[in-house]
């Protein structure tokens, strides 16, 4: 992303810390919840999970499109002044591909259910179209894409969470507590 | 019917259909005929259908009323949309494959609605239950064939299709939408 809108100097907005927390916990919930599900033997119990894994999948969908519309209208904070080149890039690469599994993944998994026969109707109410007819080889191909996609981003943000704590603990700069405001440390390193 | 009046009935055919127009169609076609479903859970519309089926029929349009129709359903034929559900209708809870193999369509009565549309009335067996079931059935007849379709509701618990864990109706839904499409040719002139 360029810098057409000059860095923030005050920091995250009050918006896009709760969008970042909110889809955060909901990615790790949506995440664990499908690793439990799909391991379960067909059960009423097993249906209800899959219909509420697809609906948090759909919602965190809907909220990534509002923080990708805040984020290109409210530019982040600068990245510390002393930070290598190579960690400026690898933050830029992994904030960037953050962004593009937040909607690939829900993406993947719509996908594949209609592939795989199973419409999505969103919270039991309102039913999402169709974009692919029913294929069960293809519905398999994009299990497997699904699959990939959120190991791809359980990858990432591990790494994302990692470099945080790195930033906060080693670093000791302020990366981490403009994103928690209550750890409350101030522009040199140190706490308040 | 509660009063069959054969002999009257004879002679109305005789009288209204001579033998040289009368087409019945009786040939039941396999490959052109259908039975799919639709069942809801988590209210989500699943498509289903069987595979393998088969009817035995007898339909003159210019008597209707006495047409005959038996229809038989192997119910491990059955596609519920995924492996794992085809897997577990077959089982004890559903269909219980092993123990009753077939379901069962009688019609004991059909009545012209007209506009070439029907109701048959008839038995339906299914896992050991037996139940009145009836439905509108469209015939459109095309050359030498008529197609028979129909749609209609059947609540699995009448029949106790889906026991125990599956009987609550909050996962899968009771009604099940049924729609069939048979296709039978007239009989071979004599």
């Amino acid at each position: 992303m360029n810098s057409a809108i000059p860095h923030s100097q005050t920091g995250y907005t009050h918006t896009a810390i709760g969008l970042h927390w909110l889809i955060g916990i909901a990615i790790v919930g949506t995440f664990a919840l499908g690793l439990y599900m799909h391991e379960l033997p067909l059960s009423p119990q097993k249906l209800k999970l899959y219909s509420w894994h697809k609906w948090a999948g759909v919602t965190i969908f809907l909220f990534a499109l509002l923080r990708l519309t805040w984020r290109v209208s409210h530019r982040p904070p600068a990245l510390p002044a002393g930070m290598p080149g190579w960690q400026r890039s690898a933050a830029e690469a992994t904030h960037v591909l953050l962004y593009l599994l937040m909607f690939a993944v829900p993406l993947s998994g719509w996908l594949m259910s209609s592939a795989k026969g199973f419409p999505t109707v969103w919270f039991g109410v309102l039913p999402l179209p169709d974009l692919l007819q029913k294929d069960t080889d293809l519905g398999d191909l994009l299990q497997q894409m699904h699959k990939l996609l959120n190991f791809t981003l359980a990858g990432l943000v591990a790494t994302h969470a990692g470099a945080a704590l790195k930033h906060h603990f080693l670093d000791r700069d302020e990366i981490l507590a403009r994103m928690l405001p209550f750890l409350g440390r101030s522009k040199n390193g140190e706490r308040k | 019917m509660k009063f069959r009046l054969p002999g009257l009935a004879l002679a109305a055919i005789l009288i209204t259909a001579p033998a040289a127009q009368a087409v019945e169609f009786t040939q039941y076609q396999h490959g052109k005929s259908s039975l799919a479903f639709v069942y809801k859970q988590m209210n989500v519309p699943v498509d289903g259908q069987f595979k393998s089926f088969r009817a035995r029929l007898a339909f003159d349009p210019s008597k209707p009323t006495a047409a005959r129709a038996e229809f038989e359903i192997d119910l491990a034929s059955v596609d519920a949309g995924s492996k794992d559900a085809n897997d577990e209708v077959a089982g004890k809870a559903w269909f219980d494959t092993k123990a009753f193999p077939v379901a069962r369509f009688v019609a004991t009565s059909v009545k012209p609605l007209g506009n070439n549309r029907y109701e048959v009335a008839g038995k339906m067996s299914i896992k050991g239950k037996t139940q009145d079931l009836s439905t509108p059935v469209t015939v459109t007849q095309q050359g030498s064939n008529a197609t028979f379709d129909g749609s209609l509701v059947l609540k699995r618990a009448d029949y106790g299709i889906g026991d125990g864990i599956w009987a609550d109706f909050g996962t899968v839904a009771n009604e099940i939408q049924i729609k069939f499409r048979l296709v039978a040719s007239a009989a071979a002139a004599k």
